[in-house]
């Protein structure tokens, strides 16, 4: 049979992430540091554990509603007025989710028409681009770059918007390049969304894990409720990737078209995780901060080190990695990050696996233990020195 | 100065420089810091946790509890630190409750550690009672999991 026949046209501009061709040279090497993966090193915290486990005793093994317990729902609306003053029904302005990705697809999809364009700011997460483009969308690039703090500019926003521009992704704080946006910077941004009448996906995955300044979500700025659908969840900031736990919040005229397509594409979000994330919510506060803490030291290592090696870093502000230049070692992302796995077993992430523009930078996870990261830098530190630029 | 000492609870190894990365202070005063904690007996030791079931089947490790007879003018304070000399004793902590000295004694065998208790402990004039317990299994200690590697789990690798 030929399957290019079968198989859906969208699929067509889809590749394999180009990471993946790393995890080959992976398999079957059990000398390798990976600050490559995306995710806490901590095992959810024990107490959130627990409460799942509780829910499982108790039988509680059926679905839920659609749009998840009304309990979880009504914690996560305290959570946000807690954190962010902002007001969320959760009759039906919250929609619980399969994970933040689920978010941001069941978003897209509920958005998009074929050939609307979906502005993304790069480098960042790599689902986006795919996530618009199997939704009917275009993708369209916004570079933003290392003089700027890789920070989105209303220029730049501006000279990417035509008449087709429907959504703008907000990836901040940002995976890969750990930049945030600031009130002020948010103002600005927002005045040409506002203008351009763009909806705003805002992914909020990393909100928890900013570092001596506080997240500011884009919904909080005036005029822009109405149009920001907020994503965020539980991986991140409470160590529970593997729960699959997330949810979307914004105007009930957004959430609710969003929830229908949730009904009949997942039904509703594992039970158990949904147990457990109601007891995040109550009482996990502490664990946050004392996470965020352990990632800060960290950061703050890998930042003085990578900088002294020559690997110039601007301080990431948020989320859980670094973006160093290699521009010094004269070598493109990707042969940095093959040699350096090949001959020095540490794997980390090239730059332009997030966008074009990321060439020239790789990502590296600190979301390892202080071991692991001190010994990665260290063999960072040989292969530059075999390359010559540190003597 | 908490700051270094949690860190240093945690993973006594680190360097001057890492803690002082960590904490944005300098190396020279991360040195000085933990000089003071060594000079004004806060921190005491540094000594590693050590699974020893997997170096030495037979060693074994005892808890004790000792009824005491306090003394006159020198209250429970003298025998304990008397049985603290003893090297085979761990740690001798004074408690509330149903008995009054915790003795943790580790042994090469079940004997040489009720022989210690026999000869040593149970005999002196302060000591009325003991009671020995053993250890069967040990499941954790100072804050740390004793815990096989997870062999089962299959996990994202990469991205």
């Amino acid at each position: 049979m030929n399957y290019d026949n079968v198989l859906s046209s969208r699929l067509k501009n889809i590749k394999p992430s180009g990471i993946r061709k790393f995890f080959d040279l992976l398999v079957g090497r059990d000398d390798v540091i990976s600050l490559g993966i995306g995710e806490p090193d901590f095992v959810t915290p024990w107490h959130i554990r627990d409460a799942g486990i509780y829910s499982l005793e108790k039988g509680y093994t059926h679905y839920t509603p659609n749009a998840g317990t009304m309990e979880l729902r009504r914690e996560i609306s305290n959570y946000l007025k807690r954190k962010t003053k902002m007001e969320y029904d959760p009759k039906d302005e919250i929609l619980v989710t399969v994970g933040g990705s689920e978010a941001i697809d069941v978003a897209l999809r509920a958005l998009v028409e074929n050939g609307d364009e979906v502005l993304i700011p790069e480098p960042s997460f790599v689902c986006y681009g795919p996530m618009a483009t199997l939704s009917g969308a275009t993708p369209v690039p916004i570079a933003t770059t290392k003089e700027t703090n890789f920070k989105l500019t209303p220029d730049a926003l501006k000279a990417a918007i035509t008449p087709k521009s429907k959504v703008i992704i907000l990836p901040f704080p940002c995976n890969p390049t750990g930049a945030i946006m600031t009130r002020e910077e948010l103002e600005t941004v927002s005045k040409v969304i506002i203008e351009n009448n763009l909806i705003a996906i805002s992914d909020e995955i990393y909100s928890e894990l900013t570092y001596d300044i506080e997240h500011c979500t884009p919904a909080s700025i005036p005029g822009m409720r109405e149009r920001t659908i907020v994503v965020n969840g539980f991986s991140k900031a409470y160590a529970m990737t593997g729960w699959r736990l997330g949810y979307a919040t914004g105007p009930r005229e957004l959430i609710k078209p969003m929830t229908l397509i949730h009904q009949y594409a997942i039904m509703s979000a594992p039970t158990t995780a949904q147990y457990a994330a109601v007891e995040a919510l109550k009482n996990g506060d502490e664990d946050i901060a004392e996470m965020r803490e352990e990632y800060n030291r960290r950061r703050r290592v890998i930042c003085d080190r990578l900088n002294s090696l020559g690997l110039t870093c601007f301080e990431p502000r948020g989320a859980f990695y670094v973006f160093p230049s290699i521009e010094i070692t004269g070598l493109s992302s990707e042969e940095f990050c093959e040699r350096l796995l090949k001959e020095h077993g540490v794997a980390v992430i090239p730059g332009n696996a997030f966008g074009a523009c990321g060439e020239g930078f790789v990502r590296c996870c600190y979301a390892s233990s202080m071991r692991d990261l001190t010994e990665a830098l260290e063999r960072i530190e040989a292969f530059l020195k075999k390359l010559g630029c540190v003597k | 100065m908490r700051k270094v000492l949690e860190l240093l609870d945690k993973d006594c190894r680190l360097a001057a420089s890492e803690i002082a990365s960590m904490l944005d202070m300098t190396v020279a005063e991360v040195e000085e810091k933990i000089r003071k904690l060594e000079d004004e007996k806060i921190i005491l030791g540094y000594r590693p946790i050590i699974d020893w079931e997997k170096v030495d089947k037979e060693r074994i490790s005892a808890l004790i509890e000792i009824h005491i007879a306090p003394q006159q003018g020198q209250g429970f304070e003298r025998v304990a630190r008397r049985i603290s000399q003893y090297d085979e004793v761990e740690s001798v902590y004074l408690m509330s409750g149903g008995y009054d000295l915790f003795v943790s004694i580790r042994g090469k065998t079940l004997k040489e550690v009720a022989m210690f208790v026999a000869e040593k402990l149970a005999p002196l004039k302060e000591v009325t009672a003991t009671a020995t317990h053993f250890v069967l299994q040990k499941f954790k200690k100072h804050g740390v999991r004793f815990e096989q590697k997870d062999e089962g789990q299959e996990r994202l690798t990469i991205l």
